[in-house]
């Protein structure tokens, strides 16, 4: 399990969760005769000791398909042969096999949820759940349990990681497989079912079905999870084979991971190949009252207060949070959302988190980015009545409901009246949203305009300009000095050497000499780059993967005035073709893997739907 | 400063040795190849500069000026003027911005030895005042060049409004003196007031064709109308809806005025509750004699109260944005009134369906080929009669998933089939993670 290592008083909600699940297993496993074992340290110190301990031969483990734990489960597995013990991994822990989809669809992740679906719907179903331990393979453990096994093997408590556990609220989401099959069997109860499945409720609490933190946490099985979704499916509605539609939630989480699994940046901006670089604002105490739920807005602040409390919130109040943060109207970087959710959500898995915050931010997957979440409406389209809002911020509880989404627009004599006066009670609203949303858009159509694959394919992006006529566009590749990922030391040294080289410099103009340190370094950084004559800055030395880099909109994109039409005295009929036809050429350097990989993945989207075809065509316009 | 770069590299090594070694290994890879290509009878110093000009015009800053340590000749073409014409400063802080900033040192050299050669520049600046003036800074020094586009470009917040107005006003006077030949201005979101405009107009009315100033409150109609008025070749222009007048429309469409080609118009409330002024009908009517293939964006940030004034006459809007709720009677409007729209973005509705709405629009707007509706409800049959009206001219068909709402007729399965049917590709409706 890969929880944030640092315990910070807010995110006891996680830590609880996963206590109470290993205390949940441990039961379990004491109904069969045996324990679990709690061991304590690194893998890499704490196994060689255990192997001879305990005369290990064979090591099993789940089959974890993140960057973090490939890596750390890659030097396991190294370690293991080394002391000649035998390793087993099995895949349990999504669905499908990701590099099996990831190779269909020519070796790319697919990038747009359609196009997922329309893969896996060719798969092979997921293998089936095997069924629980029986006390009869357990009879031939060997292990033995020691009388001081508490001691030496015991759940670590709450109180020992560093929470004070005085005062905590009880858990709304309690840990543990017992729990998981509860809820599923809940959930999967005929009438709940077929009434969730009908009505398309949109409970904003706590849902006792809800199912999502206890896939992350492995105790229940999305196997498990899957096969009965298709059982009562084909139970109920006497049809073959259930659509995908069904799976939803279990899909997008295995989209996430299918496009994370290759990608170690997946989780940030810089390096990340299907990030689009959005030069987002910092501002920490902006942040900060988002974070903690004093941004303002009743439906942005309740729902922070609900997931701080509870560890949980409805999709729909992800996306307005999300939203609210990233483009809607804060324009602070999704990572710091991303870390927000890691620390307090329940279900944030790590690619899943990432995966959504990119997708919620239109910093990837392909999203039109025209419409904003409003903090007002949003919230009151989705419950009218505004109880959710005086569940979360009691202060708030006498507004009526016309103003309880905005209540800077009471009239004070009202707000006196409720006991809460904005701005002495409850806090003004940080931001205006129609003029934040308004800058927002149109930092949003400049970042993505830059972006020649994505032109057309936005609405508001395709709004004409004579720009073309007036000047050459100026996010040339070869005039922008800096790029948001180019590593900084080289730009230092760059910047020094430009210096160096001016010709002024009465002394005596730089000779090329072998002993040139900087000189030698290009070379090396066009090796790195296999040849290419792409700039350094964007072919990071410490990205494993074999991928071109994206740029900042401005550094590796699209350059059609990177083409000689972008000096200016030129024929213009000329120029303008030449520079459409090198846009062709060039149309996919952003935030794609390489040029091939994305004609790759366009044409065969094209294939699959005409969809993506369109957009294809349209970025090319 | 050479032996300052030197520590770097090692450290970054891990190392002196390190370094050492692979600078040994590349050097005699390089002279192996030099050595070939010497025999082969080429040599790379016979390039002549022209070519290299041509190869460097490919290259990123970063890569030319790496190249350009090679030898003088290359250095000499480093510096050649073609290579200083477009430059984009980027005036980032650490403390408020993820991105690289344009180096000091760098800064310092274009504007000693490149500010003559310099003509089409942009400044890209994050949100922290400090960055605005820095941009306000280097515009001041740029008094030996004449620039023909110039672009201030905020990519967080609006930072020059946070700068005294009179030194933004200083620098940007700077430029419109020195260059008599500027044709495009991008300065969204600054301070620029008439007296600046003035001057503009005075060193360039001529040849200016673009200028776009949404959102400068210091600009009064009086100073918009002075560009218009001078600027005739002025072909798009962007402002803000306070600043559009009857008169500015007659004076674009004068007969000395160019054909104008875009127009784009911010209606944003300053203030709650604001009174919003309208346009006459026939100062449209002589825009679209003047300019019958002008493009008129238009983009609405109000509160649904203050919509009254707009759509109550045919207006020749083409791009039409909703950023925020607007109401079934005003979208009803758009559909009458609107017969030249082409684009339609309407973010948020009230919770009542736009089924009528959006089939007038159909009827009535032939030219329709781009909608995208956020947080709005249609029922599925008038979504699929708004689409079989439309056909396949709608090009761009952005729908959320949950604004169709099943009905009788239709579930949200076989809508994607439907739909796709009549727009002769394949289509779905516009989804959200669920997680």
């Amino acid at each position: 399990m890969n929880l944030c290592s640092c315990v910070t008083c807010d995110n006891f909600s996680l830590w609880r969760f996963l206590l109470e699940s290993l205390e949940d297993l441990d039961n379990s496993l004491k109904k069969l005769n045996s324990r679990l074992f709690v061991v304590r340290g690194q893998p890499t110190e704490v196994f060689p000791r255990l192997f001879k301990e305990w005369s290990v031969t064979r090591l099993t483990f789940e089959y974890d398909p993140e960057p973090y734990g490939k890596e750390r489960d890659g030097a396991i597995i190294k370690m293991a042969q080394e002391f000649g013990v035998e390793t087993v991994v099995r895949n349990s822990h999504t669905l499908y096999n990701l590099d099996r989809i990831i190779e269909m669809n020519n070796n790319n992740p697919p990038l747009t949820f359609k196009r997922f679906q329309t893969i896996v719907s060719r798969l092979e179903l997921p293998r089936r759940p095997l069924t629980p331990v029986s006390q009869q393979q357990m009879n031939r453990c060997l292990g033995k349990i020691s009388d001081n096994h508490d001691q030496l093997y015991s759940i670590p408590s709450l109180e020992e990681l560093g929470f004070r556990t005085a005062g905590l609220p009880p858990a709304v989401w309690r840990g543990g497989e017992s729990e998981a099959l509860d809820r599923l069997s809940r959930y999967l109860d005929k009438n709940v079912w077929v009434a969730n499945t009908r009505v398309k409720t949109c409970s904003l609490y706590a849902s006792p079905t809800g199912l999502s933190p206890y896939l992350r946490f492995g105790c229940l099985s999305c196997r498990v999870l899957y096969y009965n979704l298709r059982e009562i499916y084909m139970k109920l509605c006497k049809r073959s084979s259930p659509p995908l539609s069904l799976y939803g939630q279990l899909l997008w989480r295995e989209f996430f991971y299918t496009a994370a699994t290759n990608n170690p940046n997946f989780d940030r901006m810089e390096g990340n190949p299907i990030c689009v670089q959005i030069p987002w604002d910092q501002n920490p105490e902006a942040l900060a009252k988002w974070a903690e739920g004093r941004t303002g807005f009743p439906w942005i602040d309740a729902i922070m207060t609900q997931l701080r409390q509870e560890g949980w919130i409805h999709h729909r109040a992800r996306h307005a949070v999300a939203c609210f943060l990233t483009r809607g109207d804060l324009w602070i970087s999704w990572e710091s959302g991303m870390k927000v959710f890691e620390e307090l959500l329940l279900d944030a898995d790590w690619s899943v988190n990432a995966g959504s915050w990119m997708w919620l931010s239109c910093s990837a997957f392909f999203q039109q980015f025209f419409h904003c979440y409003c903090p007002v409406g949003f919230g009151r389209r989705t419950d009218p009545s505004g109880d959710y809002i005086r569940r979360y911020i009691p202060i708030l509880k006498d507004f009526p409901n016309r103003y309880i989404y905005e209540p800077w627009n009471a009239p004070e004599s009202l707000q006196k009246a409720a006991n809460c006066v904005v701005g002495v009670d409850y806090p003004k609203p940080m931001i205006n949203h129609a003029e934040g949303s308004r800058l927002n858009i149109e930092r949003m159509k400049q970042v993505y305009q830059q972006l020649s694959h994505y032109r057309g394919l936005s609405l508001l992006a395709s709004v004409p300009t004579i720009q073309e006529e007036a000047e050459p566009p100026m996010t040339d590749e070869s005039q922008t000095s800096s790029g948001p990922d180019s590593p900084p030391r080289v730009l230092a040294d760059i910047e020094a050497a430009v210096c160096l080289m001016a010709p002024d410099s009465s002394t005596s103009a730089p000779v090329p000499d072998q002993d040139n340190v900087s000189l030698h370094r290009l070379f090396q950084d066009h090796c790195t780059s296999s040849g290419q004559p792409s700039s350094p800055a964007s072919s990071p030395p410490q990205s494993p993967a074999p991928r071109s880099k994206p740029g900042s909109p401005s550094s590796s994109c699209p350059s059609p005035s990177a083409s000689p039409s972008s000096l200016p005295p030129r024929r213009k009929g000329v120029a303008h073709k030449g520079r459409r036809s090198q846009r062709r050429r060039e149309r996919p350097s952003c935030p794609m893997a390489t040029e091939e990989e994305e004609e790759e993945m366009m044409q065969e989207e094209v294939d699959e739907e005409r969809m993506e075809e369109e957009e294809t065509a349209a970025a090319q316009q | 400063m050479k032996r300052g770069l030197q520590e770097n590299e090692q450290e970054e090594r891990g190392g002196p040795s390190g370094g050492y070694q692979k600078s040994i290994k590349w050097s005699t890879k390089q002279e192996e190849e030099e050595k070939e290509l010497e025999e082969q009878g080429a040599s790379w110093e016979f390039l002549p500069q022209e070519i290299l000009l041509h190869i460097f015009q490919y290259l990123p800053l970063l890569d030319r000026a790496y190249a350009s340590l090679v030898c003088r000749g290359w250095n000499q073409v480093f510096h050649m003027a073609e290579l200083w014409r477009c430059f984009e400063f980027e005036l980032n802080q650490p403390a408020s911005s993820y991105l690289k900033a344009t180096h000091p040192e760098l800064i310092k050299q274009i504007i000693k030895k490149h500010s003559n050669h310099l003509q089409y520049v942009s400044f890209k600046v994050d949100s922290s005042r400090e960055s605005a003036e820095a941009a306000c800074d280097i515009l001041s020094q740029l008094v030996n060049c004449s620039l023909k586009t110039l672009g201030l470009i905020s990519t967080a917040r609006p930072s020059f409004m946070e700068m005294p107005k009179s030194h933004f006003i200083s620098a940007l006077t700077v430029v419109f003196v020195n260059s008599k030949s500027l044709s495009s201005l991008k300065i969204d979101d600054t301070p620029v007031d008439d007296p600046s405009l003035k001057v503009l107009v005075a060193n360039n009315s001529d040849t200016l064709k673009l200028l776009k100033m949404s959102s400068c409150p210091h600009v009064s109609p009086a100073g918009i109308m002075c560009v218009a008025d001078q600027c005739h070749g002025l072909r798009e222009l962007a402002l803000n809806y306070h600043l559009l007048s009857d008169e500015l429309l007659i004076a674009l469409s004068s007969e000395k005025h160019v054909h104008l080609e875009h127009l784009r118009i911010d209606v944003v409330s300053e203030n709650p509750g604001q009174q919003f002024h309208s346009i006459k009908k026939s100062s449209w009517d002589a825009m679209v004699r003047h300019s019958p293939k002008f493009n008129l964006v238009m983009y609405f940030y109000l509160y649904e109260e203050e919509f009254d004034p707009f759509f109550r006459d045919e207006i020749p809007v083409t791009h039409l944005y909703f950023g925020r709720s607007v109401s079934k009677d005003v979208l009803g409007r758009v559909g009458l009134t609107c017969p030249r729209l082409v684009e339609l973005v309407v973010c948020a509705n009230g919770l009542r369906p736009l089924d009528e709405e959006l089939i007038r629009i159909a009827q009535r707007c032939t030219q329709l080929s781009a909608i995208g509706l956020g947080e709005c409800e249609v029922s599925c049959s008038a979504f699929v009669e708004f689409v079989k009206m439309c056909g396949e001219r709608l090009k761009q068909l952005s729908i959320m998933e949950e604004v169709l709402v099943p009905d009788h007729r239709y579930e949200l399965d076989d809508i994607h089939w439907e739909v796709s049917k009549h727009l002769g590709r394949v289509w779905f409706p516009d989804m959200m993670p669920t997680w």
